[in-house]
């Protein structure tokens, strides 16, 4: 993003932004961020980690545009169900004679609110029991890091499993079941920071001044645990879809006839041997995409958190 | 703990740490335990379905209604209802099965060994490959074999379980015919051995049934392969890791100035000294796969217990959905547990 103006003015802007004397926290932050940038970029694996997921935004976001059919309606069921890859049909087309194309497209926005949505319901309850048990440490830790372990212990998949059972399946329900199971690891690693930031100078020098806690919690430990944590969310997202894709595979996901890729799979399921391409197709979309946040996860932690990198 | 103690006995101090170590220890356990079971309880309390309409039926009239609910006891105050719960739980008591009729418990036992039997499989073939993979690709950093058992890695956390075992029966099975397709074992030899064990490949080979055997391996064998690769993954990318570590170390060095061949310092020296940490890799994905084996059973139609808790969640049989959830949690909490107190025997360090 910082890098495409640099072409135009090659010396101006970059020399602005690297200066080593910012004139404003902006300039010196924007100087940061480009700096993390370029390292970024000179990881090819990481680049085509951001491609995938920049493409599936973007697909999710035109995909009234892009899909060539309808997702739901399909075409003529005496001569258009369970057709190969063809000219017309990219991907071939599923028992209902829709085109698997266009439902992988609109399908994308499904996966996209799953990890977005996800991601923001379970990072600030990680956040805050990791940095409010680090900080305050005592009985109030203990008992957190007792309630984060127990959520720990259950197997990921199992404990959506049963969360879903009790909530009654749909796609909202799998949404707060994979939360509930998601903020454990990310509770732990706020802790770890916390505990590291919590007896430095500066904290001491915020509460001489008077900061309540609330403030000193807020203000300053999570902005410093922000970026580990972040690292740890898009680490996780590739886990996110493959546990909501699983959900929607065993029917507990979005329900028919929303085109969520591991309900598709599902689908092909029936007609594995003969029609491989209705259940082959989705789940390599599900594959590129989780890919592709695994790829980007590992740049960004090369970047924000090299400690972590071997 | 036993060795702990015993090697304790060099202080009067040193015991007394020990001890305390080992309350901590099970007192954490325990609170784990605990946990489980009120998570499953709590489970429990939210589905909408009413459990005493499922029993006496929604045209019931009001009095067997309220003898029913009493019954149940969910007339009593919600700890106290917590504290029935736990004490059947913890003698195994999670009720009947509304699908099977039977106990969960029964039902759990029957499905138990045929997930061991996948999970232990896949482990096996996982640490036999994994481990070889992690030490080339350590040794020979930057090869082809390195970037080989990046990709492995990078792809066992990106793609679908059940999608790779649909892909794997279409190539292997409906495709090539290399092995059967789903389910255990083929019906027409299914009568021919005795379940004692309920692990088929033991139970076959110990009456002596080989044609019912190779059945059996010839159905067992890939959903084991896919669980063996997401193992296989895992333990590669951790044996390489540690051992990156270790051939950094100073013996490392010394060991080659003696003159020991390169093979002698990579597999006895250096493999032997992160033999410790792997131990606990190795259960820990052994733990993994049992997440894994629910999906991959309902792809294989195979009867063990991510199988059971599957089918159950599809028939709303709550019971059997918690109770299942709450021996896979507690497996996987003693797995942890194994791989800790493992650590500590193997690891002199640790004493």
């Amino acid at each position: 993003m910082a890098g495409s103006p640099a072409l135009s003015q090659p010396t101006g802007l970059r020399a602005w932004l690297l200066s080593p004397e910012p004139a404003s926290r902006w300039q010196a932050r924007l100087g940061r961020f480009y700096l993390g940038w370029r390292s970024f970029t000179r990881n090819p694996l990481a680049v085509i980690g951001l491609g995938i997921v920049v493409l599936l935004i973007v697909v999710a976001l035109l995909a009234d545009v892009l899909a060539p059919y309808s997702p739901v309606v399909g075409g003529d069921l005496r001569t258009q169900r369970l057709l190969p890859p063809s000219e017309t049909f990219w991907l071939g087309t599923d028992d209902q004679a829709r085109d698997i194309l266009s439902r992988i497209i609109h399908g994308s926005r499904i996966t996209l609110f799953v990890v977005v949505l996800v991601s923001i319901i379970a990072t600030p309850i990680g956040l805050l029991v990791g940095t409010i048990a680090g900080y305050l440490g005592g009985w109030v830790d203990t008992v957190l890091m007792r309630i984060t372990d127990i959520f720990l212990a259950f197997p990921r998949l199992v404990l959506a499993l049963a969360f879903v059972a009790a909530l009654g399946p749909g796609i909202e329900n799998a949404v707060i079941a994979i939360a509930i199971t998601s903020w454990p690891p990310y509770a732990r690693i706020a802790r770890a920071e916390t505990l590291m930031v919590r007896n430095t100078d500066f904290i001491a020098a915020v509460k001489l001044q008077g900061a309540s806690t609330p403030r000193i919690i807020f203000g300053h430990v999570i902005p410093l645990c922000l970026s580990s944590v972040i690292v740890r969310v898009t680490l996780d997202m590739a886990g996110i879809i493959l546990t909501a894709a699983g959900l929607g595979f065993l029917g507990l996901g979005a329900q028919p006839p929303s085109p969520e890729w591991g309900a598709m799979v599902a689908t092909g399921r029936n007609y594995l041997i003969d029609q491989w391409w209705v259940a082959a197709m989705p789940g390599l979309a599900i594959f590129v995409v989780s890919l592709g946040f695994n790829l980007l996860g590992d740049g960004l932690r090369d970047v924000l958190d090299p400690k972590a990198a071997k | 703990m036993a060795s702990s103690i015993a090697n304790g006995g060099g202080g009067h101090s040193a015991l007394r740490f020990y001890l305390t170590k080992t309350a901590q220890f099970i007192l954490v356990l325990a609170t784990t335990l605990l946990g489980l079971v009120a998570v499953t309880f709590l489970i429990g309390r939210v589905v909408p379905i009413d459990p005493v309409l499922a029993i006496v039926g929604d045209r019931a009239p009001a009095h067997v209604y309220e003898r029913a609910r009493q019954e149940l006891g969910l007339d009593l105050p919600l700890i106290q209802q917590f504290w029935i719960y736990l004490k059947k739980a913890v003698t195994g008591d999670f009720g009947n099965s509304v699908l099977t009729t039977n106990p969960v418990m029964t039902d759990i036992a029957n499905a138990f060994p045929a997930t061991f039997e996948l999970a232990t499989l896949g482990t096996i073939i996982g640490t036999i490959i994994g481990i070889p993979l992690g030490v080339l690709a350590a040794v020979k950093r930057g090869s082809l074999i390195d970037q080989v058992v990046r990709f492995l890695g990078l792809a066992g956390y990106s793609i679908p379980i059940f999608w790779l075992g649909l892909m794997g029966l279409l190539l292997f099975y409906a495709k090539l015919g290399w092995v059967a397709g789903p389910g255990r074992i083929d019906v027409t030899y299914s009568y021919l051995y005795t379940p004692v064990t309920g692990i088929v490949l033991i139970d076959t080979a110990m009456q002596g049934q080989w044609d019912a055997f190779w059945d059996a391996v010839s159905h067992i064998i890939l959903p084991a392969c896919l669980l063996g690769y997401f193992s296989l993954a895992y333990i590669s990318r951790m044996t390489r890791s540690f051992m990156l570590n270790e051939l950094a170390q100073e013996y490392v060095i010394a060991a080659r100035v003696k003159g020991l061949s390169e093979f002698r310092v990579i597999w006895r020296h250096a493999l032997r000294n992160a033999a410790v940490p792997l131990v606990t890799v190795i259960a820990l994905s052994y733990a993994n796969l049992l997440e894994g084996s629910v999906l991959t059973e309902t792809v294989f139609a195979w009867p063990g217990l991510g199988q059971y808790i599957t089918n159950s969640l599809q028939n709303a049989d709550m019971n059997a959905v918690l109770g299942g959830t709450l021996v896979i949690g507690a497996v996987f909490v003693l797995l942890n547990l194994v791989s800790d107190l493992l650590y500590r025997l193997l690891d002199p360090r640790t004493r």
